[in-house]
């Protein structure tokens, strides 16, 4: 039985959730129309086509690039592919290999008949969805033997820039008590119109997200999972110019949680925002069948925007996400919707207005895994204080029952977590959690104070603005800049030359694979 | 030592400082009392307790107190300890190099351009190269500011454009000449494995390319910038923890003026 705390009017919150159902049914004949070269470039990968050629260029772009070059993009990677298997009896990935050598040219192979070409490719594809969806039975498996932590998850980061050293870190962390270990990736990534391939051990405040960095980190994270008696939650970034492929391999290689928010790229790498619509679609379709919770990023525009004046700016985003999600087969329960503890700790009666947000976003997503995230704007290098501020945002987070906690560091600002810090941070959580456990059954708000008048605010803002996005369209919004303060043209951007209208023949068994078998 | 510190009321104590030769207080002048924390990578033991504390020794750390250690769960050890420094600096032989204007507020800067610019100050901002994180620029930059300090978005008689992260050099400058900037402002964030040093030196070596090192005020801000490192880069100024949108407007301005810019 839900309880409402806060005395919500729910009218207000279904009336929200419809014009949030309105704005992302709107867009969706726009994605249905489009693809985009990292879109096909995962078709490609779930179909087997992997490695790098002698230039260290990823096969998935060099067939995605022969195929864009002759003009056949708007038939999507599957066709080409499945033409090719029937016309050379080859397997997509030697098939990738011959037109990285320049022995195959896919464009004068001889044509086939398109039923022909789906029942090819159909094949191979299902053989990968069965991968995925076994992948996700040994998650379920292991949980059910091994066990979980509690939630909140703790959710630390590693980011050395060095996969080995980064499996060092998160195996201390594991035992430190940590559930979901994120991998930070390397600066710039995102803006990669490609992935990187093999281990690595050089990053820029972080670590390249590879397949093979992925399966480095998984073993490691179950071993140490066996030996804790918890399951370890391995976390990346479906975001930027990759976000689907990242989503493939993350869904090949049994990663848990994946940061995949509908509009972060847009707003806060300058990714182009038609590009970005189509990509999140097909990322979360193919997270939401692999079993992967995603990190939705609405807290970051308490960066860049104020945490008091804009929250009902993370509530309308957050509502948006969740439709998004769900057409793309997400259902609530993988949804770590993003919230954050963001406001400047010299306001007075701050902690009461985090506590309201906290567990406004608690009581109008009740079954979503809430990911809370820690102070970063008023941390300052005073390490002292700075753990006093992580110590609210945990004491917050145990009071309203957030689902992934993740932690804040006492250094955060200085440099990336040593061990040490993140040991000391672990430390504050896990003392809390304990002490505090039973907090919010016990926790009424009074009718009419601070908290419940707060909640109810940020509420009809939000509600407000939805309708404006309902009546001004999603994209005239970005444009405008209502969100985090940040203005994106419909045309401006990163990755707009990726983007290409489909033709009437085009296909992507993945979609209604994934979709279709969704809730099984 | 500690004696003499005792000896004297709390009125005359100040006298007492020899600042020649200064050394860390806990609660009595001259005890070099400090606090230290750090992991070493030796399994949690007696032994590494015993590491711990010579190596504080080592470091001219008297009387070294392990007050807490504990595992790190891969063989690795945290620890906690208190000393007594034994080194002495002589401050008063101290120079730092600093941005040396009185710094005005957001309204003394706004009557400064009237009187003395009389026409709008352009200032472009950005953080250039790889990094991806803004919130340096956007504390300085943007409407709302940071901690009560409004950003030169909201100053009148300055045209603030930000222009946001990961902007490579090339295309900072193309975007600074072509809105005619007085100054450009570099925020960088991410200075793992010192990446900032070569992007910056590298967008003052493209302004040098363009001929407009003198038109142009150039300044550098983030958490490892000093205004020693960005004088010595090439930079007019260098700001870091603690600076807000009034103290670059301000040193902006006046060189402007200084510099006949206006």
């Amino acid at each position: 039985m839900q309880k409402n705390k806060l005395n919500l009017d729910f009218g207000l919150v279904a009336e929200a959730r419809q014009s949030a159902a309105r704005i992302a049914a709107d867009i969706q004949p726009f994605i249905d129309q489009h693809s985009s070269v990292t879109v096909e470039r995962t078709v490609a990968r779930l179909l087997g086509i992997d490695g790098i050629d002698e230039l260290e260029r990823p096969l998935p772009n060099i067939m995605i690039e022969a195929i864009k070059k002759e003009g056949g993009l708007p038939l999507g990677a599957a066709y080409w592919i499945g033409r090719a298997m029937l016309a050379t009896g080859k397997t997509p990935q030697e098939i990738a290999e011959g037109v990285a050598a320049g022995e195959i040219e896919l464009a004068k192979l001889p044509e086939k008949s398109v039923e022909d070409i789906q029942a090819a490719v159909n094949k191979v594809a299902v053989k990968t969805v069965e991968r995925i969806r076994a992948n996700r039975a040994h998650r379920e498996d292991f949980i059910k033997n091994v066990g979980e932590g509690p939630k909140p998850y703790l959710y630390v980061i590693v980011a050395t820039g060095n996969i080995y050293e980064d499996v060092l870190q998160a195996q201390a962390a594991a035992r430190q008590g940590a559930d979901v270990i994120a991998v930070i990736r390397t600066t710039a990534q995102s803006l990669l119109d490609y992935v990187p391939y093999g281990p690595t051990t050089e990053g820029f405040g972080g670590t390249y997200a590879t397949q093979e960095n992925f399966r480095i980190m998984r073993r490691a994270l179950d071993e140490v999972g066996n030996e804790v008696g918890r399951y370890i939650r391995l976390c990346n970034y479906c975001s930027g110019l990759c976000m689907p492929e990242i989503a493939a391999m993350g869904a090949l290689e049994r990663l848990d949680v994946m940061l995949n928010d509908a509009l972060y790229g847009i707003l806060f790498r300058d990714i182009n925002m038609q590009r970005t619509l189509v990509d999140q679609y097909f990322s979360r379709i193919i997270n939401g069948f692999a079993g992967i919770i995603i990190n939705t990023g609405e807290d970051n525009y308490l960066t860049t925007a104020d945490a008091v004046e804009e929250a009902h700016t993370v509530l309308a985003s957050q509502f948006i996400n969740e439709q998004f999600a769900l057409r793309a087969g997400l259902p609530e329960e993988q949804m770590g919707l993003g919230h954050a503890f963001e406001m400047n700790p010299n306001l007075k009666d701050g902690f009461l207005l985090e506590l309201s947000q906290a567990q406004m976003a608690r009581d109008i997503f009740p079954k979503a895994p809430l990911k809370y995230m820690p102070p970063t704007k008023f941390m300052n290098g005073n390490i002292f204080k700075g753990h006093v501020q992580d110590a609210l945002f945990n004491m917050v987070s145990i009071m309203t029952n957030q689902g992934i906690q993740l932690l804040g560091m006492l250094t955060e600002a200085i440099h990336t977590p040593l061990l040490q810090d993140r040991a000391l941070s672990i430390e504050n959580a896990r003392y809390i959690f304990n002490n505090m456990r039973s907090i919010s059954d016990e926790i009424e708000f009074k009718e009419g104070g601070m908290i419940q008048s707060r909640a109810q605010a940020v509420l009809a803002d939000a509600a407000a603005m939805l309708k404006d996005i309902e009546q001004e369209g999603i994209m005239s919004t970005i444009e405008k800049g209502k969100f985090a303060g940040v203005k994106r043209p419909m045309n401006g951007g990163k990755g707009l030359d990726g983007v290409v209208v489909k033709d009437a023949l085009y296909f992507n068994p993945f979609i209604e694979l994934m979709l279709g078998k969704e809730g099984e | 030592m500690s004696a003499d510190g005792r000896s004297t009321t709390s009125t005359t104590a100040h006298s007492t400082i020899d600042l020649t030769k200064i050394k860390p207080y806990g609660d009595t002048l001259n005890d070099g009392m400090m606090q230290f924390s750090f992991t070493l990578p030796v399994p949690y033991s007696d032994e590494a307790r015993e590491a711990a504390r010579l190596y504080l020794l080592k470091m001219g750390v008297d009387e070294p107190q392990i007050s807490h250690y504990e595992d790190l769960g891969v063989g690795y050890t945290f620890f906690v300890c208190y000393g007594k420094g034994t080194h002495t600096v002589d401050f008063t032989k101290i120079e730092v190099p600093k941005v040396d204007v009185e710094v005005m507020d957001k309204y003394g800067v706004e009557d400064y351009i009237k009187e003395n610019i009389k026409r709008p100050v352009v200032i472009v901002g950005a953080c250039t190269g790889t990094d991806a994180h803004t919130v340096g620029i956007d504390a300085i930059m943007n409407m709302k500011g940071y901690d009560g300090h409004y950003g030169l978005e909201r100053y009148e008689g300055i045209e603030a454009y930000n222009l946001g992260s990961q902007m490579p050099n090339e295309e900072f400058l193309a975007k600074a000449i072509e809105l005619n900037a007085d100054a450009v402002i570099v925020s960088q964030v991410v200075t793992q494995k010192d990446v900032h040093i070569p992007n910056l030196t590298n967008l003052i070596e493209l302004i040098e390319a363009e001929g407009l090192r003198d038109k142009l005020v150039v300044v550098a801000g983030g958490p490892r910038i000093s205004h020693e490192l960005a004088k010595e880069i090439g930079y007019d100024a260098g700001f870091s923890t603690g600076t807000y949108a009034e103290h670059v407007a301000t040193f902006v301005v006046t060189q402007m003026v200084q510099r006949g810019l206006v």
